[in-house]
Order: C-alpha cells, then structure tokens, then sequence
C-alpha cells in the first residue's frame, strides 16, 4: 500500500512539472492553432541557460529561471514574429508546412546547443538534490516538492493573468476566433507574438524546475515535446486548468506504468493513453465539463 | 502516356543505368543509393501525405517493420534477409490497415499527432522486447555482395517500381479522389466519395513501398537497431522534409527533395564537421519560409523570376 501511494504522489510531484511546459504548448496551439514541435527544444535551451547560470556563477536552478525565462521569452517572440507569422500569409498545399517550419526551429536550436555544449550528459548537483523527508513511512523528494509547489504557484499566476487583465483576455479572445477578435479592435499578430514568448517561457520554467531531477542532453527536447503534446490532447488545446490536469494523469501513469510495469514501457503507457483520449475524447477534459 | 512525356524518365533512366560504370567510386555509389532509398520512402509518403492529404508523422513505423522484417528472418530463423524484400511489404502493409482505421478516424492535426504517437509506440516496444527483437543492441547481419553495383541496382529498380505505382495511381480516377479528399473532406464526402476507403487505398500502397524499402535498407547497410529504423526525428519527419523541399503532391518532387536532401547532408558532412545539422535546420527553414510549395512545386514561380531577370538584363542590355 505504501509503495502505491509513493508511486501516485510522486506522479503528481512530477506531473505538475510537465503541466507547466504542456501549459506553454497548450497557450501557443490554441491560440494559434499549429503544432509546435520545437517545443521541447525550448525547454531545452532554458534548461542549458539555468544549467550555465549554475555551472559558471553557482546560481541555484530556482533562481536561475528567472533568467532563463526572460531570455525564452525573447527567442520564443523572435521565432513568432520573424518566422511563424510570415508563413500564416504564405499560400501552400498542405498547412503543416507550420509543423515542418517548427522542425527546421527545432533543429537548430538542438544543434546549436550541441555546437555550445556537446552531446555530453550534464547534471546540476546541489546540496538537495538526493535529499527526502519522510511521510509516514513514505519518501518524498525535496527538489520535487519545490518544483511541485512552485508549478502550482506559476499556474495560478498564469490563470489569474489569463482571466483578469485585458492582455490575458485578449490572448482567450484571439483563442477563441481570430477574425471576431480582429474585429474587436485585438491587434491579433502581436497578441500572437507575445503568446508564443509566454508560452516560451513557460517552457524554460518548466524545463529549470525538472533540471535538479533530469538529465541534460541536447537530444532532451524530443522526450518533453513528446509529453508536452499528450498533456496538451489529454486537456484540450488552449485549458490551462485541463493542462494541469492531463499533466498529473499523465504523471501518475507513467509512475504507475513505471513501478507495476516496467521501466522500458512507461512512456508506451503515456503513448497508448493519448491514442485513447484522441480516439474518444478528441476535446480532451476540457468537454467533459462543459457538458 | 505521350512520347513527350516519356522523354525525361528516360533520360533519367539511362543516367542512371550509365552512371555506375562512369563513375566507380563506392562512396558516390553509396550516395546515389541512398538518394534511391530516401526519394523511393519520399515517393510513398507523397502518395498519402500529398495527393491524399494526410499528413503522416510515423512512416517510420512502415520502415522499420519491413526492415525488422528482413532482419529477423536471419536472426531467428536464419533464412536469407532478402526475403524480407517480399515479407516485409505485406506485413507493414497488414499493420497499415488497423493503423488506418485508428488514425482515419482523426483529421489534420489530431491525425498528424496520431501517427506520431503510433509510430513511436513501435519504437518503444521494437526496443523493449528483447526476446524477439535483441532490443536496443540491434541486429547484424554479414553484406551479401562485395560491391556496391548489385545494390545500386536493385535500389535503383525498387525506386523506379515506386515512380510507376504512384504515377499509375495518381492519373487514374483515384488520384482525382485523392485530392479531392484532401481540398475539401466534407465536400468529397458530401458527393458520395467513401473517403475513409479511398484514405486506405492511399495508406496501403504508401506502407508497401516504405516496408519494401526498409527491408532493402536492412540488406543494405547490414545493421539495425529500433532508435535508427523506427526514429521519429531521422525517418519520419526527415521524410516528410524531403517531400516537402522537393515539391508535395508532385511525381519528381520526392526524388528531387531525397537528391537534395542526401547531397546537402554530405556536404555539410565534409565542409562544417559538427555544425551540419545545423546548417541543414537552416535550409530547412528557409526553403519552407520561401518556397512552400517545393522546388517542383515552385518551378513556375522560379521560372518567372529568372525570366524577369532575363527580361532586366535585356532591358540592360539595349537590346
């Protein structure tokens, strides 16, 4: 009993850290409606820009996102208003050339990381890095409680921004349809920009609160993109709240798939839960409460 | 078909029946191989992703299996992989089908997603079940020829079988469904199309060609493991790059993007070492950002810049 109820508390320890990157994907897909496969790759630099600001000034990783979110704030406008919008006028065939434009970002940002850091597995220690407190006669990570806790506190703020200031607003406006929010005076290209910055940001929060737990490869981008989208189908495009929610499903199940499976399929797991939730509830959670 | 229209194939066709004899070097030989590989996987993706419109991210999965196809008939039953030329087809084909159903069920994006995640659903389990499959640590097999040149043909022959399927195909009326599938699913349901069974007989053909190339890639190269013949960054989405940068829904469109596709990844190689990717991350970006339709797709629109350009300089000129 006690190791289910270790498995399914540290599924949602972790789960509302990969809510908060699935948070960012699930602003930027529903608000501009394109898969944004270069998003792991952004959750990558942020981890490298916390992972440096540790290496080189000792900068704790807790603190070291506020750095690294600034900085993906930036790159995640630059990629939106140089590339992503300049293709939304470009006429095409198929629409997903968006989704290969995003593999080309994703390409180069990886590679330039490699170019920087190589390929080398890096990992920050830090004195609390393999330090637990106990729970009864369950063990608790301390680094995932903080990254837990302060996930929680960067949705809170996020839902807050989103429902109570015009800026927030306008972003659910542009969600919503973008040709009424035109209409309403919603300068929808820069309400894009500054979503895909969010969301960008969103990510490196995410990625410098999983860095004390992960480690750091340049190829890293691909499992967080992979996670990013099952969390971002299994809560609906553009919830917030449904995000938080398909993170700690997918949490908890890859805990579970992990302790009563087995390692190697724990993300099988994942895979097989978003096929289901895309075949029968292709709206994710976020319908089933508006029903 | 025209005499008109049979006069670039055949050039195309003596170039590269000539070619292996003029030039003997087994590395352009290895080159021009894996252009046949990767426009013959290209050509097959096209087939579903261009004409009929859905875009596919787990063509990997069709790969792999006609390549795990040939290599476990050596690994356990010690029977010559080339059989997998023949085996390897039908069982991704046969896999094709409850894809089909799943994913078909889905449009745009959420199909897209789909076939990503059942693609690596296969990477994960190719890897996982060791008793079958040896796992991560791959399968290896002894090369069958010492030269390139038997290779080289039958890659060569593979390609052109494929060319000729899907141009087949496309002329026929079940190329016009194809694209009408994939303008407008609604209006093409709407006029009596079943377009889930015409989705499936763009899927089917698409997998049997990808499988007969993974089971000639296996014969090839002689080695692999899941993370190579199953990746989802360097099989599935690579295709679709090289697709996009030759020109979608177009016959040479394919094979002018796996052309470019191999012959820029080896010069990148050899000119800028570890920054190749990178440099093709770029190319990649650009060619999307200015030439959405693929070089095929936008010959009429590079024909009239260039002839604009003759135009000012005739001007210039005085003439």
């Amino acid at each position: 009993m006690s190791l289910f109820l270790q498995t399914i508390i540290c599924g949602i320890l972790l789960g509302a850290m990969y809510a908060l990157i699935a948070i960012g994907m699930t602003l930027i897909m529903g608000v501009m409606k394109i898969i944004n496969l270069a998003h792991g790759a952004l959750v990558m630099v942020g981890m490298y820009i916390t992972y440096f600001c540790f290496k080189e000034w000792g900068i704790d990783p807790y603190l070291g996102m506020f750095i690294s979110m600034p900085i993906l704030f930036f790159i995640g406008c630059i990629i939106q208003k140089y590339l992503i919008n300049r293709l939304v006028e470009v006429d095409s065939i198929l629409p997903e050339n968006q989704v290969l434009l995003t593999v080309g970002i994703m390409l180069v940002l990886t590679e330039t990381m490699r170019l920087i850091f190589k390929s080398d597995y890096r990992s920050v220690a830090t004195s609390y890095s393999s330090s637990t407190f106990f729970l009864g006669d369950i063990s608790i990570s301390i680094p995932m409680t903080i990254g837990f806790l302060i996930a929680m506190i960067f949705t809170w703020l996020l839902h807050l921004f989103l429902t109570r200031t015009d800026l927030g607003r306008s972003i659910r406006a542009t969600a919503q349809d973008r040709d009424a929010a035109i209409y309403m005076g919603v300068n929808a290209p820069r309400i894009t920009v500054i979503t895909f910055g969010i969301g960008s940001a969103l990510a490196a929060a995410g990625g410098s609160l999983l860095l004390p737990l992960f480690y750091l490869w340049p190829d890293i981008g691909h499992l967080f993109t992979a996670k990013a989208f099952i969390i971002t189908i299994l809560g609906g495009m553009g919830s917030t709240m449904g995000a938080l929610f398909g993170g700690l499903t997918l949490g908890i199940a890859e805990s579970l798939g992990a302790t009563y499976i087995s390692m190697g399929y724990k993300d099988v797991v994942g895979l097989i839960i978003f096929l289901l939730v895309l075949l029968f509830l292709p709206g994710g959670f976020k319908s089933l409460t508006r029903r | 078909m025209n005499w008109k229209g049979m006069i670039v194939p055949a050039i195309v066709a003596v170039i590269a029946v000539v070619l292996p004899f003029v030039v003997q070097a087994p590395y352009v030989q290895h080159i021009m191989i894996m252009v046949f590989i990767w426009a013959t996987l290209g050509t097959a993706w096209n087939l579903l992703g261009g004409y009929a419109g859905q875009v596919s991210f787990g063509h990997a999965a069709f790969f792999g299996l006609g390549a795990y196809s040939a290599g476990l008939l050596i690994f356990h039953l010690k029977i010559s992989p080339w059989w997998g030329l023949v085996l390897g087809p039908f069982i991704s084909m046969l896999v094709a089908i409850p894809i089909g159903i799943i994913c078909f069920r889905l449009r745009g994006p959420y199909f897209a997603l789909a076939t990503l995640a059942l693609g690596e659903i296969f990477r994960l389990v190719f890897t996982n079940w060791v008793s079958l499959t040896n796992g991560a640590q791959g399968i290896l097999i002894l090369s069958s020829f010492p030269t390139k040149l038997p290779y080289y043909f039958i890659a060569f022959f593979i390609w052109g079988m494929s060319l000729l399927i899907v141009d087949r195909m496309v002329k026929s009326k079940l190329g016009y469904y194809f694209v009408s599938i994939r303008e407008d699913q609604d209006a093409a349901e709407s006029l009596g199309i079943p377009t889930t069974r015409y989705k499936m007989f763009a899927l089917l053909p698409s997998a049997f060609i990808a499988g007969l190339v993974g089971a000639f890639y296996m014969n090839y190269i002689a080695f692999i493991d899941p993370h190579v013949v199953f990746s989802l960054s360097d099989i599935s989405v690579m295709v679709i790059l090289v697709v996009m940068m030759g020109g979608v829904a177009t016959l040479w469109g394919p094979s002018v993007g796996a052309a470019i596709y191999v012959a820029l990844g080896e010069l990148f190689r050899a000119w800028l070492g570890a920054a190749n990717v990178l440099a093709f991350g770029i190319i990649v970006c650009l060619v999307i950002l200015f030439l959405p339709n693929g070089i095929i797709g936008e010959l009429g629109t590079l024909k009239r810049l260039l002839s604009r350009q003759k135009a000012k300089a005739v001007m210039a000129g005085g003439n």
